[in-house]
């Protein structure tokens, strides 16, 4: 068995899959994935909804299908894969540690690494959700792979936490397969996944949204038998005389997603506390020399399409890494979150390289403005490098924005840039 | 008499919120909309249509399942029938990407197709 690799990619979804192609187009030797599940694809397999490859084909593809486009090319392209196999640890030596059922432990190493073990999801747990512990208290992705995937209806009648995109989707997926979702409840109040979600997976099924609402309390002993149900105000507490117990078998949690960092941290990789992912810079290269973060892993995004521009991004930087093209962090400038931003990835930018290729960059606003916005780009000294309208700006929803190479000039005296969004 | 209902056009991932003024279900005008979503506003008043995604039985499959997927936007009001119809279907291992699954859906034209191979379990 082969163990050293120019490229070795931790994770076959969307992220890993492009890093893995672009790593491959831009002259890494040997590319190995590995992946933890018995096929390719990650998360992917289980959305198999519609409204993936809009923005990269100008396509409306389900989930599966996108993910075999990059699969069979990756494939063709001669990455090699590693499946059903587990990493354990990977060192800042570029050193990785996995264990699968047919070798036993492996040790391997590469010149380049690309995380992207992509995200997961918050559980009862991280939300404190009082009450007793029966079962049928599910992840809406949980759920998700159940009805998609394995074939069974993890319950009958249902209660979704959270208005994020997967559980609106698993409403509206229930809903087909037979189930009555009684309720959505939202402890903000705005939605905190996308509008078109909101239209064609509750609207159209007649599901109530009920918003700066939430569960207090969860009912049974064995099995769920009741929620209960109340009114927040602002700052999420609950006012009194505003409770409804609301009977149901199954309780679904839609309550956010965490970018999955635990082999990271191991590596020395230091992740930024508002994206809880790693602090990047334009190619996605992490603090550790060498290895690259691409997708989810990073900060939750919106799309899968621009998942799949990231990772071939990680890929591209990764693959130069490897053949040590060049490494020359000095025209390295920040990139930092201004007026009504939470966070702008990536979090540094090289000036140079500003030369051949446009950077992408993806920010979350603060608090939603319902008017016509201004997104710009700003030097030291408020100089607007680059700048953008919007219809709006919505916390649910990631803002993207382009610095393209004819900034060039303009960029080359700039120590930072800040990122602002305000109303026009 | 001409109204002005608000729209939320689920075309693409921007989720637009239109103002559409019609008479029934002849548009006049749609305003804070593109191209697109003047399409959808009139295919909404007339014809709505959504893409349907679900699964149907597999055996001898890596999985027991197989998604699929409506090929064009299926006429809203008989998504339930839809859903009804699927549970019944039934195709053997291998399948694969693109496959048909169910011709002529209910009469509409429009098959039900698979949106990836599903090998079978070794």
């Amino acid at each position: 068995m082969k163990t050293s690799y120019d490229v070795i990619i931790i994770g076959s979804g969307p992220g890993g899959l492009a890093a893995a192609i672009a790593a491959r187009e831009n002259g890494a030797e040997d590319v190995l994935m590995i992946e933890r599940d018995i096929e390719l694809g990650g998360i992917l397999v289980q959305c198999i909804h519609n409204g993936f490859g809009l923005e990269l084909f100008n396509e409306d593809m389900p989930g599966p299908t996108y993910a075999q486009h990059f699969i069979e090319k990756a494939r063709d392209s001669g990455v090699e894969t590693l499946m059903d196999t587990m990493v354990l640890e990977i060192t800042p030596e570029r050193m990785i540690y996995a264990i699968n059922k047919s070798s036993g432990y492996i040790t391997l190493s590469a010149r380049s690494i690309v995380l992207a073990m992509g995200c997961r999801e918050r559980t009862r747990a991280q939300i404190m959700l009082p009450g007793s512990r029966p079962a049928g208290v599910y992840t809406a992705g949980t759920a998700q792979r159940f009805v998609n995937v394995e074939g069974y209806m993890p319950g009958k009648k249902f209660i979704i936490l959270g208005s994020g995109d997967i559980g609106m989707i698993m409403a509206r997926r229930l809903t087909i397969e037979g189930a009555r979702v009684e309720r959505v409840l939202e402890i903000l109040p705005y939605l905190s996944g996308l509008t078109r979600n909101y239209v064609q997976c509750l609207l159209d099924y007649g599901i109530t949204l009920q918003k700066q609402r939430t569960v207090s309390r969860i009912y049974g002993n064995d099995r769920v038998e009741a929620i209960e149900a109340v009114s927040v105000d602002e700052k999420w507490n609950p006012i009194p005389g505003t409770q409804e117990v609301i009977p149901c078998d199954t309780l679904l949690l839609s309550v956010g997603l965490i970018p999955e960092n635990e082999l990271s941290k191991k590596a020395g990789v230091l992740l930024d506390p508002i994206t809880n992912g790693p602090y990047v810079d334009d190619r996605f290269m992490t603090n550790v020399p060498g290895i690259f973060a691409a997708g989810n892993v990073v900060h939750v995004y919106d799309l899968v399409d621009w998942v799949t521009e990231a990772g071939y991004v990680a890929g591209k930087g990764a693959a130069q890494f490897a053949q040590a093209e060049k490494v020359e962090p000095e025209a390295l400038i920040p990139l930092k979150a201004g007026d009504n931003i939470r966070y702008v990835v990536p979090h540094k930018l090289d000036k140079e390289r500003l030369a051949e290729a446009l950077v992408r960059l993806q920010m979350r606003v603060t608090t939603p403005i319902e008017e016509r916005v201004l997104v710009t780009v700003e030097n030291q000294r408020g100089e607007v490098i680059a700048r953008r309208g919007e219809p709006y700006a919505r916390p649910g929803e990631i803002l993207t924005m382009a610095i393209k190479p004819d900034t060039y000039q303009a960029v080359q005296d700039a120590s930072e840039l800040t990122v602002n969004v305000r109303q026009r | 008499m001409p109204q002005t209902s608000e729209m939320i056009c689920v075309t693409c991932p921007k989720g637009c919120v239109m103002q559409v003024k019609h008479e029934g279900e002849h548009v006049l005008e749609v305003l804070d909309g593109c191209k697109r979503g003047e399409d959808y506003a009139i295919c909404e008043l007339q014809d709505p249509r959504r893409m349907v995604a679900s699964t149907v039985r597999v055996t001898g499959g890596l999985h027991p399942l197989v998604p699929v997927y409506t090929r064009k936007a299926f006429p809203k009001p008989l998504i339930p029938q839809l859903a009804q119809k699927l549970r019944e279907v039934e195709v053997p291992a291998p399948v694969t990407i693109n496959q048909v699954v169910l011709q002529n859906a209910l009469g509409t034209g429009i098959d039900i197709i698979a949106s990836r191979d599903m090998p079978k379990s070794h």
